[in-house]
């Protein structure tokens, strides 16, 4: 419906926004809060596809966790030398006119496929809800992978702290 | 009144007009538990507090959001001005938003989410960025180091806070808040009677999420590192300070939600047990307190020195009157009528207990240095609520498989854990950091 | 920066990770306008500096041009926290000088009031010690017992904090009616008020945690660097001016002097604890008798001591206030020299904050009890 529609440009319009404020600033602080904000919106869109736990879990991971770590390593590191850095470097042409092909060929592709293009109209009850179907896939039939992976976080957890570990 | 209002705008109505009412009234419920905070420290203190604006004080928050709105903002020669503008205003929609999924009364919810309290502990994070861009803003060196000293210990506490949630989740079988009320509902005990050792995780952990004494380092005035704060004054401070009360009431919501039953009146299902009998009588409570009220308040009118405060307390008496009123003729409306505004008074009674225990710490610990935090977040407190989570787990397969009566199985539990916590804090109080002596020679 | 002995850390290279920090002569936690500069090395300390002086007033130059008694309401503003007992070294001092001594009565007024103010003394160190560490309640209790101390002081000689309680002979005023009546009621009151900040502050994890094992110095140290008071009883050594060498009434009462074997914050804070209780003893024993008779010593108005000098020196509630005055045979002091314990004591903060925690340097500050008024005069 309306309203749907309506949210769905107002997060496109915002992610895509955001997204290109993030990579023309000088101020590395400003492109990481402008991540943020293209973070939140495509969490608004997850919402959106009544992926209600894919929108929790987008928040509380990316924004409020990786996105924390990037402006922690943002702040602590001495960025005076980056702003002295010209902003776009002497190929700027050459990168605008490859980006124009990628584009136009993107747009192709999506124009040819139009017909199968639509706003998805969202299931009017989903049988099992969102956060139990994702904790039955990862805990049932992904189990093993699921497990890998923590493992391997867990293996970075102990490098990151070994490595960095100086007495206070 | 159904047919007054167009079908296809009919199911934004009330949230609409809950939300507007909650943003309403939270600044100045956020002031009034300031009042409340001045008052119970000076009496911890053997003083008597605010005394003079309104009798009692009583209009002492409305004057600070006059003097804060007319002072000069003033913003530091080299800050980040984007930045500076934006840090508060990130902080308090954040603090805002979470309300959103908070449900005060059966009905009286805002947004009924599948994963309601996934959602307020992810705005909860969110909050931190409001913290870090204001130290970062400030072109200080100290409020910056205060600032990413203050996340670290926020993030450290949420992850205990949430484990200790998830402890009494596991009971409730869901992640919408309502259901988790009404599970303790179903279930006849309220959670914290269950997982009393999640309360007391999530207690700590909220503690230091709101940077609360004792963990409050990042905030005291006494330190070397300034806070995030330093650089903020008038409007934009009070919003940040707006920010940190509100964060207070929405931890206590979501304790009162999991832990303390939610809207649910004490022994609500007491005619279940006791068939034949009823506790009835606790739902006069909620009028006989605001009775009380008005007629301590009209007791101490005639007492106060100026003539515009006796008048002032005669209206908070008058106030206190008409709600009392209110609370007695929603016995006889209808039931959800009834259970709609008493739940309301019930769940506003359990969050201001929870803020009470916040405030009597605040007066009564000193601070922990913050080296000393961040190993009590890490070593203690996040082993602790790991251990209590597979304990609440044994405790659920003890009551369903085995056919344990929840009773026992929840007890056998919670001692297993309270002995690992026991052995946990005997291995903290080693001291880590043996500093040597001074030698001899001079 | 003046150039200095090796102490100045401006004159050395600074590390990879080093930086100084200032904690300015204006901070809430320095107890005056001390400045500390430490040099940091991540949060550690590695060295510090104190740079005193923002209080010099030239009291020990002052002392040289005027009378004896024109000096003594001075020497209240030096520790002004605890007069009275800057009032008793001095009078005792130049009574040393005169080759006499007060009455009996006297004495004993004069022991009971100095204990009182010892009380006082440490009531407010626990206050302030209590509220750098984040203790925001027992600094309000505190007070509320130091103002018991004040209204007995102000009804004996009309000051509360700068008193000039006592004259170079004896005392001026006699005790006023039911200065007993109140003495023996604050005594008995004060039992469980102390008892009451135990229960908030010694047993408590958190003080614990930040008091103990922190800014230790050892009895060698202590020693070396001439501290006195209860910085060196915590740090094991049992010395105590009003046992070693007796003064005023002391040797007719008992008490006990307390004493820690390790040296650091919670020693020193339970030392102190524990002497106010024992003041609190001694002021119930001088109570039960004061000898009768008169006030004040056969002092001349005018003072013209004989050619000498004397050192006299007291335990303050800081640590060992001595005077060292030369007279010349003039009404006024050739030269008078004070001992103040906050000054030498402060020396010791440099081994105390070395290899500690920046948080901890304001509880370092705190243990060391200093009043600046005596550290600069």
């Amino acid at each position: 419906m309306i309203l749907n529609q309506i949210l769905f440009y107002f997060f496109a319009l915002l992610a895509v926004g955001s997204a290109i404020l993030m990579v023309t600033r000088r101020n590395v602080v400003h492109s990481a809060v402008f991540l943020i904000s293209t973070l939140l919106a495509t969490a608004g869109i997850f919402l959106q596809l009544q992926a209600e736990f894919l929108f929790v879990v987008q928040i509380i991971l990316y924004v409020g966790g990786i996105m924390v770590l990037f402006v922690f390593v943002i702040m602590l590191v001495n960025l005076d030398v980056a702003l002295r850095q010209i902003q776009f470097n002497r190929q700027k042409y050459v990168a605008a006119v490859l980006t124009l092909v990628l584009a136009a060929q993107v747009f192709f592709a999506l124009w040819v496929a139009r017909a199968g293009l639509n706003l998805a109209n969202p299931a009017d009850k989903m049988p099992v809800r969102n956060t139990e179907a994702i904790g039955d896939a990862i805990f049932q039939r992904y189990m093993l992978p699921f497990e890998i992976a923590s493992v391997l976080l867990l293996v970075a957890m102990i490098g990151a702290v070994v490595m960095a570990k100086r007495r206070v | 009144m159904g047919h007054l209002i167009p079908s296809s705008i009919a199911p934004y109505v009330l949230p609409v007009v809950y939300a507007v009412v909650i943003v309403a009234v939270l600044p100045l419920l956020a002031g009034y538990i300031v009042l409340l905070e001045r008052k119970v420290m000076a009496d911890m203190q053997a003083r008597l507090g605010p005394m003079r604006v309104g009798p009692h004080g009583l209009l002492q928050p409305i004057a600070d959001a006059v003097k804060l709105l007319l002072k000069e903002d003033i913003i530091p020669a080299n800050a980040d001005k984007l930045m500076f503008w934006m840090a508060p205003l990130v902080s308090v929609t954040m603090a805002l938003l979470a309300y959103a999924a908070l449900p005060i009364g059966p009905a009286f919810q805002i947004a009924d989410l599948n994963v309601g309290l996934l959602f307020i502990l992810g705005i909860s994070s969110l909050g931190i960025y409001g913290i870090v861009l204001g130290g970062w803003a400030s072109n200080s060196h100290y409020s910056l180091l205060g600032a990413l000293r203050s996340a670290a210990q926020l993030v450290s506490y949420e992850t205990a806070a949430g484990l200790g949630l998830v402890s009494a989740l596991l009971l409730a079988g869901s992640l919408s808040m309502k259901e988790i009320v009404q599970a303790q509902y179903d279930q006849g005990t309220w959670f914290i009677f269950s997982v009393p050792v999640g309360f007391f995780i999530y207690m700590v952990g909220s503690i230091a999420e709101t940077n609360r004494a004792p963990f409050d380092l990042p905030e005291a005035e006494s330190e070397l590192v300034a806070g995030y704060m330093t650089e903020y004054s008038g409007f934009r401070w009070s919003l940040y300070f707006l920010a940190e009360y509100a964060n207070m009431i929405i931890v206590a919501g979501i304790a009162t939600t999991l832990f303390l039953g939610g809207w649910l009146r004490p022994f609500a299902r007491w005619h279940d047990h006791f068939p034949g009998t009823s506790l009835e009588f606790f739902d006069v409570i909620p009028s006989l307190v605001f009775l009380a009220a008005a007629g301590y308040c009209f007791y101490l009118a005639p007492k106060q020195p100026v003539q515009i405060q006796k008048i002032v307390m005669a209206a908070f008496g008058a106030a206190c009157l008409l709600l009392a009123g209110a609370m007695a003729a929603a016995l006889f409306a209808s039931p959800v009528v009834m259970a709609g505004i008493h739940g309301a008074f019930w769940f506003m009674a359990k969050v201001v207990a929870y803020l009470y225990a916040f405030l009597w710490f605040r007066f009564t610990f000193p601070r922990y240095r913050f080296d000393q935090l961040m190993r009590l977040g890490w070593r203690f407190l996040i082993p602790l609520a790991l251990v209590n989570v597979i304990d609440v787990g044994v405790a659920i397969i003890l009551r369903q498989e085995l056919g344990w009566s929840p009773f026992w199985a929840m007890l056998l539990m919670t001692l297993v854990t309270l002995g690992i916590a026991m052995w946990l804090a005997s291995e903290g109080s080693k001291p880590a950091t043996t500093l040597q002596p001074a030698d001899t020679e001079i | 920066m003046t150039k200095g002995p090796t102490t100045e850390i401006t004159t050395t290279v600074l590390g990879a990770d080093e930086i100084i920090l200032n904690m300015g002569p204006q901070h809430p936690s320095t107890h005056g306008v001390l400045r500390v500069k430490l040099k940091l090395d991540g949060e550690r300390v590695v060295d510090s500096e104190c740079i005193i002086g923002y209080l010099h007033r030239g009291v020990e130059k002052i002392a040289e041009h005027r009378s004896y008694q024109q000096f003594a309401p001075y020497v209240d503003r030096m520790d002004y926290v605890a007069a009275v007992s800057n009032g008793l070294g001095y009078c005792e001092a130049v009574e040393k000088l005169l080759g006499t001594e007060a009455p009996p009565r006297a004495k004993v007024v004069r022991t009971i009031l100095t204990e009182l103010q010892r009380i006082a003394s440490h009531l407010l160190w626990l206050g302030t010690h209590a509220l750098d560490i984040g203790a925001l309640t027992p600094v309000f209790y505190c007070f509320r017992e130091r103002e018991e101390i004040l209204k007995i002081f102000e009804k004996y000689c009309g000051a509360r904090l700068t008193t000039h309680a006592f004259r170079i002979g004896g005392l001026q005023y006699e005790t006023y009616d039911g200065f007993e009546e109140d003495v023996k009621r604050f005594c008995n009151d004060f039992e469980h008020r102390v008892d009451e900040y135990e229960t908030l502050l010694t047993e408590n994890r958190i003080w614990v945690g930040r008091t103990k094992g922190v800014g230790i110095i050892t009895a060698a140290d202590a020693i070396a660097l001439g501290v006195t008071g209860p910085v060196l009883r915590g740090s094991g050594v049992k010395w105590d001016l009003r046992k070693a060498m007796p003064y005023a009434a002391y040797d007719q009462y008992e008490f006990d002097i307390p004493t820690r074997p390790t040296g650091d914050t919670y020693d020193r804070y339970i030392v102190r604890m524990e002497e106010m209780r024992q003041s609190r003893r001694i002021c119930l024993q001088a109570i039960e008798n004061i000898p009768s008779g008169p006030i004040l010593g056969k002092v001349g108005k005018v003072l013209k001591p004989p050619p000498g000098e004397v050192y006299h020196s007291i335990e303050a509630p800081k640590g060992e206030l001595g005077y060292y005055i030369v007279s010349d045979g003039t009404t006024q002091p050739y030269r008078l020299r004070v001992r103040p314990p906050s000054f030498i004591n402060l020396q010791a903060f440099r081994k105390m904050a070395e290899g500690a925690l920046v948080a901890d340097v304001v509880a370092i500050i705190g243990t060391i009890d200093i009043v600046l008024g005596e550290v600069d005069r």
